[in-house]
């Protein structure tokens, strides 16, 4: 978590980060998908996220009232600031893992947006509300490759409980509440994210009973995204993101 | 050009007269009053080996193209910039998939021209063989590459065969789109800090003749252009674009302070166009031979995401299959 953020700037950063992270990681799959179709929707989806992105960075910039905006935000900080979950900056490794992410991922995403658009205060529920209708789909869509993958061949099975096992261990850290989720909720702007943990687990197995997968084992989660203990993938990620901000400082795009 | 005849060989003149005269002379009205022709139409056999060729490497070159762009997804330097660049990218995604679907009216399968890409066997546009190796040259493909594009492809609206000049009217409006947000990119680096200026004519200075060369030979060492120009799926001849493109885009150059590494150009007043100097045809020929600067990389990308993918792909199909005896099994 960037420590200089009030907590309502942080939630929002948060928020804005999970979607910026992930949008980057798909990004890296332009032009090298299985197929063209699934490179139109991996790029969709990378576009969705990006554009969450710019709003609830914009918003945590407005809120903390210094002057920064979304591209300060992710152009600037370091990964000590960064506040994402350690899910969303796992690598592509192959289809199945890009796959796994984006199914664990976008079904809590959707459920916290549909909570989100209803929350009363009036700069996130619009956000949220614009992005569910995206979220949806994301989760559809990568719901519908899991149930292909595990009910598909037997290595493309075998692939798909990989890729969910790489995962898994970075799942719990989604429904972690801490004292930026409360303020936020006290605030009117936050969800109670353990209280999705129920419905997500539900449609998480659902869809792997239709996969013919069985539920990955509970391991011990790894936390730490949410205040800047990260994998060491992030700062790579970064690097790359940030290079033409860094290496031509206050240059205009 | 993405269309641009690159098999450098004459087509083979027999083809033509071994079609029904009748049929033929009907089929060559029919095009020259400016119908379009249709898949269920009767058509020469050589009129569909040229349309398959063009349309298809029409279509691996949009398919190709999205690399040395995609290549610069993860470090576009501003928020707004990757989204309009992933959009870009994902639209050039969209044309293949209309050009491959228009290709497959006439009877070759997507699977075959994939393979006929990944084997080297089919080209496309020679532009995609040079690397991006800075911001400004995301600026510099989308002003020149799109803009050359687009002068090849608006008179292509009105192409011979239906599916082809369908296909085009919705690709035209989102090449403008590109070439337009290419050049404000250029635009703002242009007036930028001298580190981006500097970065802005580095990338003119290497696409400039590459563009040029995207039109093809010169008409002379064209030898298919007349029969394509007779059977409108070519409708200007590749010197006549290149004028043209050069005539639009000098000007754009100097408009923003940027310029042409050609020291021949100059303006005509008496041609009322722009003199400009020879293409280095030796290297346009070199990389029609896939002997580009990075040919080799933009084609082990192509052959690994196939490859790579070849289980994914696999998986799609044996799974739509279980689904589909389970339905027929219940009912
Ligand atoms: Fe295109
Ligand atoms: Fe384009």
């Amino acid at each position: 978590m960037d420590s200089a953020l009030p907590p309502l700037a942080a939630y929002a950063a948060r928020l804005g980060d999970d979607s910026l992270i992930l949008g980057q990681r798909l990004g890296e799959w332009c032009g090298h998908a299985p197929a063209l179709e699934v490179d139109l929707s991996l790029s969709n989806v990378a576009l969705d996220l990006i554009g969450q992105a710019t709003h609830f960075l914009g918003l945590a910039g407005a809120i903390e009232g210094a002057g920064r905006d979304a591209d300060k935000l992710a152009f600037h900080r370091d990964v000590m600031d960064f506040s994402n979950c350690l899910l969303v900056e796992q690598p592509n490794g192959d289809f199945a893992q890009t796959i796994a992410r984006q199914f664990l991922f976008s079904n809590y995403q959707a459920l916290l947006f549909e909570q989100m658009a209803q929350v009363k205060d009036e700069r996130f529920a619009p956000i949220a509300a614009k992005a569910l209708k995206e979220v949806k789909y994301h989760a559809t869509l990568a719901s519908d490759w899991v149930v292909r993958l595990g009910d598909g061949t037997d290595e493309s099975k075998t692939r798909m409980v990989a890729g969910l096992n790489w995962m898994w261990r970075f799942a719990d850290e989604l429904f972690v509440m801490d004292d930026v989720d409360a303020a936020a909720i006290a605030n009117g702007a936050g969800v109670d994210k353990a209280a999705l943990r129920a419905a997500w687990d539900a449609r998480i197995d659902a869809v792997l009973a239709e996969a013919t997968l069985a539920r990955p084992a509970a391991r011990r989660p790894i936390v730490g995204g949410r205040v800047g203990r990260h994998s060491e993938h992030l700062g790579h990620v970064l690097s790359a993101m940030q290079f033409l901000q860094r290496a031509y400082p206050g240059a205009n795009w | 050009m993405y269309t641009t005849d690159l098999s450098g060989k004459k087509a083979k003149p027999e083809a033509a007269i071994t079609e029904n005269p009748a049929k033929l002379a009907a089929f060559e009205a029919r095009v020259a009053a400016d119908e379009f022709i249709e898949p269920k139409d009767w058509m020469p056999e050589a009129y569909r080996k040229t349309l398959i060729r063009q349309i298809s490497q029409h279509a691996h070159s949009e398919i190709v193209g999205m690399l040395p762009e995609g290549n610069w997804i993860t470090r576009a330097p501003n928020l707004r910039r990757k989204a309009i660049l992933l959009a870009k990218v994902q639209d050039e995604a969209g044309h293949g998939l209309y050009l491959y679907c228009a290709a497959e009216t006439l009877g070759v399968s997507r699977d075959e021209m994939t393979e006929a890409l990944l084997s080297g066997k089919a080209k496309y546009s020679t532009i995609f063989n040079y690397p991006t190796l800075t911001w400004a040259d995301i600026g510099a493909i989308g002003w020149l590459v799109d803009g050359a594009a687009i002068m090849n492809q608006v008179p292509l609206q009105r192409t011979s065969y239906g599916p082809y000049a369908r296909a085009m009217v919705r690709i035209c409006k989102e090449e403008s789109f590109h070439q337009r947000q290419g050049y404000e990119i250029m635009m703002h680096l242009a007036a930028g800090t001298d580190a981006q200026k500097r970065m802005a004519q580095d990338a003119l200075d290497r696409w400039w003749w590459p563009s040029l060369m995207m039109f093809g030979p010169p008409d002379d060492k064209s030898p298919n252009t007349e029969q394509s120009m007779r059977w409108r799926i070519k409708r200007d001849t590749n010197d006549e674009l290149r004028q043209k493109f050069v005539d639009i885009t000098a000007p754009q150059a100097e408009a923003i302070g940027l310029s042409v590494p050609d020291p021949a150009l100059k303006w005509n007043e008496t041609r009322g166009a722009y003199d400009f100097g020879d293409v280095d045809w030796e290297e346009f020929y070199a990389v029609v031979r896939g002997e580009g600067p990075v040919a080799k990389e933009r084609n082990q990308a192509r052959v690994k995401a196939w490859e790579n993918g070849a289980w994914v792909r696999e998986a799609a199909r044996v799974h739509a299959e279980k689904r589909a005896n389970a339905k027929i099994a219940a009912e």
